[in-house]
């Protein structure tokens, strides 16, 4: 016991003092946080500031155009020619020309010169200004209310429960894209830290430590040693980096999301607004939000999930699907000579990890299949699959099997992983085989 | 005499070839003992049994007269052949863990090895990286957390190889202060040398089978011919006719006036009744009993075939 202390004593040190541990771990909570404030970022509105000069010689936009915080609007009578060198001058940024004929034989285009391209937001925001106004204008033109219009539209809202075993139902905010991402890094987490294992043996066999070691040591209590070294590294780091996160997010969300979410509140009371008042209430008061109902549906669903929940799966599946991995690839190292042959002996590493992945990808489509659910009980492909449909609502006893499966088939694979490991260490200089390795089961 | 190690029919199988087949040996308490034998004999097999990194298919084997556990894991020190350090570890760091390992207390590791460092003048080499060392430091260092723990049973295999004559003697000094101390050592090795120098005993295996053991004096002593060389200055003819059928002449060799042949006495002759018939015909100069050497007897043994794999192992 003293010694397999020491030995996991030694594995912490030599990783924890690794520059690149210590780099790794200030850096991931940084560029995830980065990663997701860029997402964040992209979903809002540019703030580039646009000044349009409008020529419009059909007329049919003049007056009506309207800017917001960043567009501004201003109309000239001017010849576009005349104005195509000297809009920049003038300090605009762009020229928008209206042709005459825009409407009544043109294909409806619309030309925009520009010295510096202006972003896809702000051509979203002009060319939803206009057709706007000529849908308006058609209306009228036919004697149309165009409120009556825009009363009629209906948005249609699924709200999906799910029923439990009890009859009762929740809300569920099953949020697919949340779930995928944690599948993903489940495979990252667990290659990640599997790999320092396999490392780690491949470092003393090909120093020839190991020979040393084991006569100091059972072989098995070597590789648990390593294996359980490395668990509690990895999940401090785990924490961590997941503790870091959290602060850093927390910290900026509360900064940049802040007008976001006024703004949600805002949306909310007019919807209550609506709710009680019917058809009567001032749908403009609404439309103001129209671009911005997309992130206030991500932003919803990321309050909707339950964090702990996925936090403490997140670790005990880390935990379980990495002992298992790690126990495989501790094997797998023992008996590769050099990292160049080690390629095809990952095989059994990567593909399960790959299948895992992509049936993953397939609870997007259909989180309750029975591929998946075989995929969340398996234990090579358990930690990722269970993990990428955690946010639909499984069923307890769905994750508590699938977690007593993954960890009762680690101990199977220790126990086939020692025994290779014990006959691999000492190989050297031969090819070892599939057929070879089997036969160690039996010594 | 005491034993410490007695191996009882020890056999060994690997899928496909025979390790060890059917080995005993004894070996005595407080004695350097050789183990020897060509590449692929099974002698790393036999230790790694001793050192209970592998176990034996049958046989059973005794330390100090229990049978072997892992308790006795810590009375034994182990510098294998293939031997090697953590390359991004410092060397003090990596002594301590080794000694550690070996079931010594944090505090008594360190001050066995401030003691060590201190003997071998390494003391500046405590908080740098092994990768940092050259090779020979590096084996010093293996040396040392070999026999930190103050091992009963010492078990070195091919100590010398890689190290520059400095170093090996300074080993070899350490090999004989250790052996005063008490200590057994096992020595596993193709330089028949340092086993004629340094060997109390041997046991040598060949094809998995032990084929010879016992004293290196006795082994020696079975092994003479009763063939001397004898230089003699006078008549050849008359020292070949003197000696008549009583002898058969090996070899001859003329230095200037002085004839040296080599002699093997046949019908149980004694060196006397060999000198008594040459010396009224010529004036005898020198007189050598030729004893073989470890490494005739390891040729004479192992066979031809087999010692050529050996010449070339011998020279990494």
């Amino acid at each position: 016991m003293n010694k397999l202390l020491l030995i996991i004593g030694r594995e912490i040190k030599s990783k924890i003092t690794n520059k690149t541990f210590i780099i790794m771990t200030i850096l991931a909570p940084i560029l995830i946080t980065g990663f997701m404030a860029f997402i964040v970022k992209m979903s809002q509105a540019e703030r580039t500031e646009q000044k349009v000069l409008v020529i419009d010689e059909t007329h049919l936009f003049e007056g009506k155009l309207v800017g917001n915080d960043f567009v501004s609007i201003t109309y000239s009578n001017e010849r576009y020619e005349k104005m195509l060198d000297k809009f920049s001058e003038e300090g605009y940024t762009c020229l928008l020309w209206v042709t005459p004929t825009f409407l009544e034989g043109g294909d409806g285009s619309v030309k925009i010169f520009f010295k510096k391209s202006p972003g896809f937001a702000f051509q979203t925001y002009v060319r939803g200004q206009m057709e706007k106004i000529i849908y308006e204008q058609k209306l009228k033109a036919n004697n149309i209310d165009p409120t009556v219009i825009t009363n009629a539209r209906q948005k249609v809202k699924l709200v999906l429960e799910k029923i439990d075993d009890k009859g009762r139902s929740k809300e569920q905010s099953s949020f697919e894209l949340f779930g995928f991402f944690s599948g993903a890094f489940m495979m990252i987490f667990i290659l990640m830290y599997g790999m320092m294992v396999f490392r780690s043996v491949m470092e003393e066999k090909t120093n020839r430590i190991v020979e040393v070691i084991i006569s100091s040591v059972k072989p098995f209590q070597l590789m648990m040693g390593k294996i359980i070294g490395v668990a509690i590294l990895g999940t401090m780091q785990f924490i961590v980096m997941g503790l870091t996160t959290l602060l850093l997010t927390t910290l900026l969300s509360g900064i940049f999301l802040k007008d976001i979410k006024t703004e949600m509140k805002k949306f909310d009371e007019q919807q209550e607004l609506v709710k009680k008042q019917g058809i009567t209430v001032d749908f403009a008061a609404l439309e103001k939000f129209d671009g911005k109902l997309e992130m206030f549906d991500v932003l919803k669903k990321i309050e909707g999930i339950d964090f702990t929940e996925v936090f403490i799966c997140f670790l005990l599946y880390f935990i379980g699907g990495y002992l298992f991995y790690s126990s495989l690839l501790a094997a797998i190292g023992s008996f590769v000579d050099s990292e160049t042959d080690s390629q095809q002996f990952m095989m059994p590493v990567m593909l399960p990890l790959m299948a895992g992945y992509f049936i993953s990808t397939k609870t997007i489509l259909d989180p309750d299949s029975t591929l998946v659910f075989w995929g969340s009980m398996i234990p090579f492909t358990s930690p990722i699959v269970m993990m990428s449909r955690i946010t639909s609502g499984v069923p307890l006893w769905e994750i508590l099997l699938s977690i007593t499966i993954l960890y009762i088939s680690f101990v199977g694979m220790v126990w086939i992983s020692g025994k290779i490991y014990r006959t691999g260490i000492l190989m050297y200089g031969k090819k070892t085989t599939w057929r070879e390795v089997f036969k160690w089961l039996r010594y | 005499m005491s034993h410490i190690l007695n191996i009882r029919n020890v056999s060994k199988n690997y899928s496909g070839h025979t390790a060890l087949k059917n080995v005993s040996i004894d070996i005595p308490t407080n004695s350097i003992f050789g183990l020897l034998g060509p590449n692929g004999a099974g002698k790393t097999s036999l230790i790694r049994i001793i050192n209970q990194i592998t176990g034996p298919d049958t046989g059973e084997i005794l330390f100090k007269g229990e049978k072997l556990s892992p308790k006795h894991i810590e009375q034994i020190g182990y510098l294998p052949e293939e031997r090697g350090l953590y390359k991004k570890m410092t060397v003090g760091d990596q002594a301590m863990y080794l000694g550690q390992l070996k079931g010594l207390s944090k505090a008594e590791a360190k001050k066995r090895l401030l003691y060590w460092f201190d003997k071998f003048d390494m003391q500046s080499w405590w908080k740098k990286k092994v990768e940092e060392l050259s090779k020979g430091m590096q084996q010093k260092v293996q040396f040392i957390v070999t026999v930190l723990h103050e091992p009963e049973l010492l078990i070195l295999d091919e100590p010398f190889s890689g190290f520059d004559p400095i170093n090996a003697q300074l080993i070899r000094d350490e090999i004989l202060e250790l052996k005063k101390k008490g200590t057994t050592i096992i020595f596993s090795t193709h330089n028949m040398g340092s086993v004629e120098e340094l060997c109390d005993n041997i046991a040598l295996i060949n094809k998995s089978e032990k084929i010879l053991d016992g004293s290196v004096k006795d082994i020696k002593k079975t092994y003479r011919s009763n063939t001397y060389k004898v230089g003699f200055k006078g008549n050849v003819l008359g020292f070949t006719n003197a000696l008549w059928t009583g002898a058969e002449i090996l070899a001859k060799e003329t230095d200037d006036d002085v004839n040296v042949f080599t002699v093997k006495l046949l019908n149980n002759l004694k060196s006397n009744d060999m000198l008594q018939a040459v010396l009224p015909t010529c004036e005898i100069v020198s007189f050598n009993e030729l004893v073989p050497s470890m490494n005739d007897i390891f040729i004479m043994k192992v066979g031809k075939d087999t010692v050529e794999t050996i010449k070339g192992s011998d020279t990494e």
